[in-house]
C-alpha cells in the first residue's frame, strides 16, 4: 500500500467513526422518553340500579396501550346482561367475553357497545401509536476494521541490508510485532490469508533480484512461523526490482525498496 | 532450382564460388577489406523498389563488421550493370569500364558489388555480381554471380537485398543475420510483455499479451520455441487490469508467483508446460537439442537453485545443491557439455563454470562487483557478460572474457548508463544489449569490438533482448 492510499484508508475510516458518532449523539438528543403507559382500564362497573338485565361491562381493556407503528395491541372484554355486542373501528359483532388483536397504525379509540333488554353500556379504551425512529444507516465497512485494512495499516515492513536476505534486529522486531498483528486478524478472520511479498532495490540484475527478492519473502515467512504463525496462513512472492516504493538513486530510496512486506492474500 | 535466364550474353553461374573464399581477422583493426556498392538500378518497374534495395544492401554490408564501406562520393562515373560492361583497355589506352578505375585511386577498394534488377513473371529478379577488382580480367575477379528472385514489393525486395548481402559476408568469413530476429520484453503496451524484430530495429511487433509482467525471453536454438517468465494473472483480476492499464497509482493486482510459458514460434501459441509447485520458477536457456530447459527454480525449497527439465516441464533434474543464490544457467551451446552462471555463494553475484551434471565448479569473475547475464559466443569460446567492476553497485558495463583461459578479452562499453544483457547474434560478430545511456532503457547492437553501437528501440522501456537466427 502506498502512503497515499494508506492516508486514504486512515481517512475514511476517520469518516466512518465520525458519522457514527454524530448519528448517535442526534438520536440522543431527540429521543424523548416513551410516556407511560396508562393505567390499564378497569373500571369498576356502576352499581346495578335497575335490576339485573341492564347490560354491564366489567371491563374492556387495551394491552398494551401504547404502541409503535407494527407492533399490536390486545382488546380485552367482558360484559354481562347484553344481548347486543361490538366494537366499532370495523371491528363488528362480538362476544360477552373475548380478545382481538388490533394493528393500528395511528392511535385509536376503541368504542365498544353492549346493550340488552335491560339498559345498554358504553366503554372506551385508546392505543397510542408512536412512530420508530429509522433504523441507522448501514456503515460503509462494518462495525470494525476490515481484516486487510488491519493489516494494510499495522504491518510493518522488514528492511534488508544490500544483497543479503537474512533478518535484521529492526526488522526482527517488525516481524515479531508483524506476528502479533496476524495471529489477531487470523483468530478473528479464520478465513483470511496472508501474501509475503519479496522486493529489492534496482541495483542487481533483475534474474539475480527476482531470486533474492523470493528469498527475502521466505527469510520473512520463516520468522513468522518461528513466532507461532501458521505457515499454511503465508504464501511468498518475490518481485524482485518490479514494484519499487521509490525510484531515487540514493540509498535512502534503495533501502525503502529492500523489503519484506505484507499484503492480503487472494 | 531452375532459374530463368534472361539475357543471352550474361552466363551466370547459379551458386556462389567457393575458391576464393577469403578469410579475413576482424580483430584487426584496419585490416578490414574494403568494398564499393555504388547504387543499383531497376529496370523499368523494379525501379520504384530500389531506394530500399540500395539502403537494405549498404546497412547490411556495414553493419557485418567484416567490411570497410567505400564512401559512394568517389565512385567513377561509368557505373557497370553487368560483366558485359567491363571493357579492358587497349595498348593502355580505355575503352570504357574497367577494374582499376575501382583498384585505384581515388576508390582503391579491394571489391566491387554491382548489378541490376529487373521484373519477370510479376516477381523482382536481381541479377549480382562480386568482383575482386584487383584481378587482372572479370573472369578472375568474379566472387558471386547469382540470380535473386523476389516478390514484387517492399518486403520481397529487402529480402534479394539481404540475401545477396548475406552471400557477400559469407565470402569474408562472417555470417548471415538476414532472418534472424531479436526478441526482447517492452513495457510500451503499459505492461511488459514480449516483442519482437527485425535486427536493424524495423518490423516491432508485439508477441505476448498477458497483462501482468513478462519478461526473460529466451529462443530454442532451433528458432521453433520461445520460453519466457511471467507472473500469472489470476482470473478475478483480468477485468480489473484492463481498466486500469494506464493508471500509475498500480492496482492490486492478483498475481501469482513468477512461472516458466514456453510458446511455439511457429504458431504463436502456448505450449504444454507444467511448472514446478514453488514460489519462484524461471526460464533460463534451451539445451542445443532445443528438447530440454534449463531453469532456476525454488522447487526444491531455500535459495533458488539450477534445475533442467523437458520442454514440458517433466524429468525435473536438479543440477545445484547450495546454500546461495543461483541463477542464469546457459550452456555452452557448441558443446553441451558445461555452463555458466550466476551464483552468490562466494558473496557478492559472479558468474561461475560447471559441467551439465554440477561437478567441476569454478569462479569464473574475479569477485570483484556483481556479474551478471553471461551470453555464450557460437564458438562457444568466449561470453559477454554484465560486470560492474571498477563502477558503483548498479553500472554494468558489457565484457567479453576468454572461457578457456578466464581471460577478460575487453570491455566494452564504459560508464555510459547501465549495459546489460548482451546477447550474441548468430554471426558470432554481434551483440545485442540494453542500456540506459539515453533517458530510457533501450536496446542497442553493436560489433564484439566495442564500435558500431545502433539503437534499435525507442518507444517505452526495452530490456532483455535474446537474439535467434529464426527457423532456416
Amino acid at each position: 500500500m502506498t502512503e497515499s492510499e494508506r492516508s486514504r484508508v486512515v481517512k475514511s475510516g476517520a469518516i466512518v467513526l465520525a458519522l457514527t458518532l454524530s448519528i448517535f449523539a442526534a438520536s440522543c438528543k431527540k429521543k424523548v422518553p416513551p410516556p407511560p403507559p396508562p393505567p390499564p382500564v378497569t373500571n369498576t362497573p356502576p352499581a346495578s340500579t335497575s335490576g339485573s338485565n341492564r347490560a354491564v361491562i366489567n371491563s374492556f381493556t387495551a394491552e398494551p396501550s401504547s404502541i409503535e407503528r407494527g407492533q399490536s395491541s390486545t382488546l380485552r372484554w367482558s360484559i354481562s346482561n347484553a344481548t347486543d355486542m361490538s366494537i366499532n373501528q370495523g371491528i363488528g359483532a362480538v362476544q360477552s367475553q373475548g380478545e382481538r388483536q388490533v394493528f393500528p397504525t395511528s392511535s385509536t379509540t376503541y368504542t365498544l357497545n353492549a346493550s340488552g333488554p335491560g339498559g345498554s353500556d358504553s366503554r372506551t379504551v385508546t392505543v397510542t401509536v408512536s412512530t420508530a425512529p429509522p433504523p441507522p444507516p448501514p456503515s460503509a465497512t462494518g462495525p470494525r476494521l476490515s481484516s486487510a485494512d488491519m493489516l494494510q495499516q499495522q504491518a510493518q515492513d522488514a528492511f534488508f541490508d544490500y544483497d543479503k536476505s537474512d533478518v535484521r534486529s529492526d526488522a526482527r522486531d517488525a516481524l515479531t510485532r508483524d506476528a502479533a498483528l496476524l495471529k489477531q486478524i487470523f483468530a478473528q478472520d479464520p478465513n483470511f490469508t496472508v501474501v509475503v511479498e519479496g522486493h529489492c532495490d534496482e541495483r542487481g540484475s533483475a534474474e539475480y533480484n527476482l531470486a533474492l527478492g523470493d528469498r527475502r519473502a521466505t527469510s520473512a515467512k520463516d520468522l513468522l512461523v518461528q513466532l507461532g504463525v501458521p505457515a499454511d496462513r503465508m504464501k511468498t512472492i518475490s518481485y524482485g526490482k518490479e514494484r519499487p516504493q521509490c525510484t531515487d538513486a540514493n540509498e535512502a530510496c534503495w533501502q525503502r525498496n529492500r523489503r519484506a512486506h505484507l499484503s492480503p492474500g487472494q | 532450382m531452375k532459374i530463368p535466364v534472361l539475357s543471352t550474353s550474361i552466363v551466370l553461374t547459379l551458386s556462389t564460388l567457393t575458391y576464393a573464399q577469403i578469410k579475413r581477422d576482424i580483430n584487426k583493426p584496419g585490416e578490414k577489406p574494403a568494398i564499393a556498392v555504388p547504387d543499383l538500378r531497376g529496370a523499368g518497374d523494379a525501379q520504384r523498389l530500389m531506394i530500399t534495395f540500395n539502403s537494405t544492401l549498404f546497412s547490411d554490408l556495414q553493419n557485418s563488421g567484416q567490411l570497410k564501406m567505400v564512401p559512394k562520393t568517389v565512385y567513377p562515373l561509368q557505373v557497370p550493370q553487368q560483366p558485359a560492361d567491363f571493357h579492358p583497355p587497349l595498348n593502355g589506352r580505355p575503352q570504357g569500364a574497367w577494374l582499376t578505375d575501382w583498384s585505384g585511386p581515388p576508390v582503391n577498394t579491394n571489391y566491387l558489388a554491382f548489378g541490376y534488377t529487373a521484373v519477370q513473371n510479376n516477381q523482382i529478379v536481381l541479377y549480382g555480381w562480386l568482383y575482386d577488382v584487383a584481378q587482372p580480367n572479370t573472369g578472375s575477379a568474379q566472387l558471386i554471380g547469382k540470380v535473386y528472385l523476389g516478390s514484387l514489393d517492399e518486403s520481397g525486395v529487402r529480402k534479394i537485398a539481404e540475401d545477396f548481402g548475406c552471400d557477400i559476408v559469407k565470402q569474408f568469413g562472417g555470417a548471415c543475420l538476414s532472418g534472424s530476429r531479436i526478441y526482447f520484453q517492452s513495457n510500451r503496451s503499459g505492461h511488459k510483455e514480449i516483442w519482437s524484430m527485425n535486427y536493424d530495429g524495423s518490423d516491432q511487433k508485439q508477441f505476448t499479451d498477458y497483462r501482468s509482467i513478462t519478461d526473460f525471453p529466451v529462443v530454442s536454438p532451433d528458432g521453433t520455441k520461445i520460453a519466457f517468465t511471467s507472473y500469472p494473472l489470476l482470473p478475478s483480476s483480468r477485468a480489473a487490469a484492463d481498466a486500469l492499464q494506464s493508471n500509475i497509482q498500480k492496482p492490486r493486482e492478483n498475481l501469482g508467483t513468477p512461472q516458466i510459458y514456453v510458446h511455439s514460434l511457429e504458431t504463436g501459441r502456448k505450449l504444454v508446460y507444467y511448472n514446478q509447485q514453488a514460489s519462484m520458477n524461471a526460464a533460463s536457456d534451451f539445451m542445443p537439442d532445443s528438447r530440454h530447459l534449463l531453469i532456476y527454480s525454488t522447487a526444491g525449497g531455500g535459495f533458488s537453485q539450477i534445475y533442467m527439465t523437458d520442454l514440458d516441464g517433466g524429468g525435473l533434474h536438479r543440477i545445484t545443491h547450495s546454500n546461495a543464490l543461483e541463477v542464469e544457467p546457459k550452456v555452452n551451446p557448441k558443446t553441451g557439455s558445461s555452463m555458466v552462471f550466476v551464483s552468490g555463494r562466494g558473496g557478492t553475484a559472479q558468474i561461475y563454470r560447471m559441467n551439465i551434471d554440477g561437478t567441476d565448479v569454478t569462479r569464473l569473475t574475479t569477485g570483484e562487483g556483481d556479474a551478471a547475464n553471461p551470453s555464450w559466443s557460437p564458438d562457444g569460446q568466449r561470453i559477454a557478460f554484465a560486470w560492474t567492476r571498477g563502477f558503483e553497485p548498479g553500472n554494468y558495463n558489457i565484457f567479453i572474457m576468454d572461457i578457456a583461459t578466464r581471460e577478460i578479452i575487453s570491455q566494452l562499453t564504459h560508464g555510459a548508463g547501465k549495459n546489460e544483457n548482451p546477447v550474441w547474434a548468430p554471426d558470432g560478430v554481434h551483440l545485442v544489449f540494453s542500456s540506459t545511456r539515453g533517458r530510457s532503457t533501450q536496446i542497442y547492437t553493436m560489433l564484439a569490438d566495442g564500435t558500431g553501437v545502433q539503437q534499435l528501440t525507442t518507444k517505452g522501456n526495452n530490456e532483455k533482448p535474446v537474439w535467434s537466427k529464426g527457423t532456416q
